[in-house]
């Protein structure tokens, strides 16, 4: 395998935010202050790029947010880094709004997911950390074309593997392996060890 | 479907790209395969570096509002079990390769707790947010300042109820015909004659209450469009109905 180069820093290799989720779990307000100024970027940005729309993308941020601070004494530092406790969350609840709105709506999936078709450009034009997107869009550049859509329709859009296969005109299985093999390579290109 | 496939299926898990039962059987192997709990631990690291790469800055405001609100907001005890997650005992690339064992591997590695957040949890968060969100329509509804106006919607009738105070709003509707398929009705707040999404209707309830989303203050009136499912970051129809803010 290719050793990875890591360019810049990024959150999850600053050392203090495990320290930070810690304290804020023993009720500092200052510490989660620091950890907001953290992570708040990122959960609002990934949060963005699943929903778009800016309101509601603020709403479930903040929610996001003060659930880090409601849940950080049920935080387990042996489960994963605090950066990635607090980016999983924050994806899991954009991706739960975006089926909650479609779940109460009889839509015309089809028609909503072409309308949906992604464009990573599109995802990534505000961002500001540039080093670790330039890293991200490299690595990116590693996968075939049907991982990348695959992988960047189920992460930035939040569409489940189904509505991939539909909106890519691909079989399940296909999909199935190629999120996997997908983030295979993402993982080893970008050097993540977990 | 008939049978779920747990091991083709760490992918899409780590994604969050699954049904709630997909997600589930996935949930269950990996208390019993060590290999693929550490697959998906990966992958999870590796969808936050995806995160990152989206970074985008937060409004000041946000941060006010965010450091306001957790000083109302009690924490959860620490959970009083420590589970055990099998991963954790295997490490190394050789790892990686052993996931044709995961079902051999099960016998020997007890059940355990998985996901940081659970279904359990969920529920429970959910219900959370619902009283929550119950108790600020309620805020609104009661508040000495409210002010409400009303209107005839597409057959139905709808009253926009405003709190300075609390610098929020309420949208109760009664006998609203169901939105075309594929589409819902969207709030808007007119704020210097641009529409600021206010959130979503549900499209299944002809009668319904709804907390507008974001503040009142800098609103001159409100408006109601049918959009595509999921909504629009802006109105692409005629409004059904436009209010302006009660005096």
């Amino acid at each position: 395998m290719k050793e990875a180069v890591h360019i810049g820093p990024h959150p999850s290799s600053k050392p203090d935010l495990q320290q930070l989720v810690h304290e804020a779990a023993l009720g500092d307000q200052d510490a989660f202050a620091a950890v907001y100024d953290a992570v708040s970027g990122p959960v609002l940005g990934v949060v963005r790029a699943v929903l778009r729309d800016r309101a509601q993308s603020e709403e479930v941020a903040q929610d996001v947010l003060v659930e880090v601070w409601r849940t950080a004494p049920r935080y387990r530092p042996e489960l994963g880094t605090a950066i990635n406790w607090i980016l999983t969350l924050a994806h899991r609840r954009a991706v739960d709004r975006v089926r909650s709105v479609e779940a109460a709506a009889a839509r015309d999936t089809k028609a909503a997911l072409l309308d949906r078709t992604p464009e990573y450009d599109e995802v990534t034009e505000q961002v500001e950390t540039r080093l670790e997107q330039e890293q991200v869009r490299r690595c990116l550049r590693t996968l075939t074309d049907l991982q990348r859509q695959a992988v960047t329709l189920a992460y930035y859009r939040g569409l489940t593997y189904r509505q991939v296969a539909e909106s890519l005109s691909l079989p399940l299985g296909t999909v199935k392996t190629r999120l996997r093999d997908g983030l295979i390579r993402l993982r080893d290109c970008l050097g993540v060890t977990a | 479907m008939t049978i779920i496939d747990p091991h083709t299926l760490t992918g899409a898990y780590a994604l969050h790209a699954l049904s709630d039962e997909e997600r589930a059987a996935v949930d269950r192997h990996l208390a019993d395969c060590a290999a693929c709990a550490q697959e998906v631990e990966e992958f999870g690291a590796t969808a936050a570096r995806l995160a990152l790469a989206a970074s985008t800055p937060a409004r000041p405001a946000m941060r006010e509002q965010v450091l306001q609100r957790i000083t109302t907001v009690r924490q959860t005890p620490p959970a009083d079990t420590t589970p055990m997650r099998a991963g954790r005992a295997l490490r190394g690339g050789a790892v990686r390769w052993a996931l044709a064992a995961c079902i051999a591997a099960a016998a020997a590695l007890g059940g355990t707790t998985w996901w940081q957040y659970g279904n359990a949890q969920d529920a429970r968060q959910q219900a959370a947010q619902a009283q929550r969100q119950a108790d600020e329509v309620a805020g609104v509804l009661s508040a000495p300042d409210a002010r409400t106006r009303s209107a005839k919607i597409a057959g139905g009738a709808g009253t926009l109820v405003v709190s300075a105070a609390r610098d929020r709003a309420v949208f109760v509707t009664s006998d609203m015909p169901a939105p075309p398929r594929g589409k819902v009705y969207q709030l808007w707040f007119d704020v210097d004659g641009t529409m600021r999404s206010a959130g979503l209707m549900s499209p299944d309830r002809a009668s319904q209450t709804v907390l507008m989303t974001g503040a009142t203050h800098d609103a001159s009136g409100v408006g109601i469009t049918v959009e595509p499912a999921g909504g629009s970051r802006q109105p692409t129809s005629k409004p059904v109905a436009l209010l302006s803010m009660p005096a």
